[in-house]
């Protein structure tokens, strides 16, 4: 092989193409979906304390939280989305001689979705 | 009315080609070349012309020209391509820059070194692993048209590796035993008449298998023949996890 021309990767590699932007960015708002994760359980950790969970709220209802809590939708909203999407290929299921449609594995994911959304948006609004 | 030779004074084009000459040069470069180009001809076409009619010293491969062989995938303007089924047309009169495939070791000009390919993929044992061997006389094997579906996608491979070259996984570790062999595994493991799962589970399953996989995608979408090895592999991940599971919940079962 000492003949050979070997390129390597450029650490920017990512930045090459859509494709490989989409998957950097599906990756990277796992990140935010995580964080969100921890705070809602802080925010519930603080729930037996009535001072300090009116305070935290107050923190929150600012510029600063409400532009925070826009960024943390719009990742999760992506995430949500592109890994739903992707479910279908991983699971391939058949009934009978015929293969499930794809659509209605994704369709299903959404409304499990959909569902545990409302039944939280319940709870919390309620 | 068919295109003659005589349209070959028409329109050019302009190719930038990726030249590396081993014997003379440690650093690759680009040559442009221009030449005349008839609608219909694909860029293996330009590359044969150039070879012909203009410098005889650069090197590619080729072999079928109708997308069977898996021999003339080249980087064309950045996307893994075979230039057996890429029209000139689709890039003029835009120059068209022709690389030789991403992430694998370059040889000569276009042509790359495939060794490591050649050498993983029998890894995965790509072949029929009969759970019960069964004599000749027994006949063959039968399979439904279901069955046949269940894997027929992931059998159309040729080999070509453009998945290689589009994986940025393989393109940032080279011990990955990438899509397009990973995707022939589990069109065996999704064989009614295969029985080598288990055998396959060492290698497929390692640290360099279907782990290393992060789903990037781009390995289905660049591939001529719609293998989908990514779907493959995430279908493999799923069913040597459930193979997993079971094996914890159920000992000796």
């Amino acid at each position: 092989m000492d003949r050979h021309y070997v390129r390597k990767l450029p650490a920017m590699w990512w930045l090459r193409k859509r494709t490989y932007l989409v998957f950097m960015l599906r990756e990277l708002t796992s990140v935010f979906v995580v964080a969100y994760a921890l705070f809602l359980m802080v925010v519930i950790w603080r729930a037996d304390d009535p001072g300090s969970f009116s305070g935290l709220f107050d923190a929150l209802d600012s510029p600063v939280g409400l532009v925070l809590h826009a960024i943390v939708l719009a990742a999760l909203l992506f995430h949500s989305i592109t890994w739903i999407n992707l479910t279908p290929k991983v699971l391939v299921l058949w009934r009978d001689d015929e293969q499930v449609d794809p659509r209605l594995i994704a369709g299903a994911n959404y409304l499990g979705w959909a569902v545990a959304s409302a039944v939280l948006a319940w709870l919390v609004l309620k | 009315m068919a295109p003659t030779d005589s349209d070959l004074s028409g329109r050019p084009v302009v190719m930038d080609v990726f030249r590396f000459l081993p014997d003379e040069e440690t650093e690759p470069r680009f040559q442009r070349y221009e030449i005349p180009y008839r609608d219909d001809d694909v860029v293996l076409d330009a590359l044969n012309h150039i070879k012909a009619e203009v410098d005889a010293t650069l090197s590619f491969r080729w072999a079928c020209r109708m997308g069977v062989c898996g021999s003339c995938g080249m980087m064309v303007n950045g996307e893994p391509r075979l230039t057996c089924e890429t029209f000139v047309n689709e890039f003029h009169p835009e120059p068209i820059r022709i690389e030789p495939l991403a992430h694998f070791p370059v040889a000569r000009d276009l042509v790359i070194n495939m060794e490591d390919f050649m050498d993983k993929l029998p890894t995965v044992k790509p072949w029929l692993v009969p759970a019960d061997p069964k004599p000749i006389e027994e006949g063959e094997f039968l399979q439904s048209p279901a069955q046949l579906a269940a894997y027929k996608r992931f059998s159309m491979c040729i080999n070509c590796m453009l998945c290689y070259s589009a994986c940025p996984v393989y393109g940032l570790d080279e011990t990955f035993i990438g899509p397009a062999a990973l995707a022939l595994a589990q069109r065996y493991n999704l064989d009614s008449r295969d029985g080598g799962k288990a055998e396959r589970a060492n290698v497929v399953t390692s640290h360099e298998g279907i782990w290393e996989c992060t789903y990037v995608g781009d390995c289905t979408r660049v591939c001529p023949k719609e293998v989908d090895p990514a779907g493959a592999i995430q279908m493999a991940k799923l069913s040597y996890a459930t193979d997993w599971v079971k094996s914890m919940l159920l000992p000796g079962g």
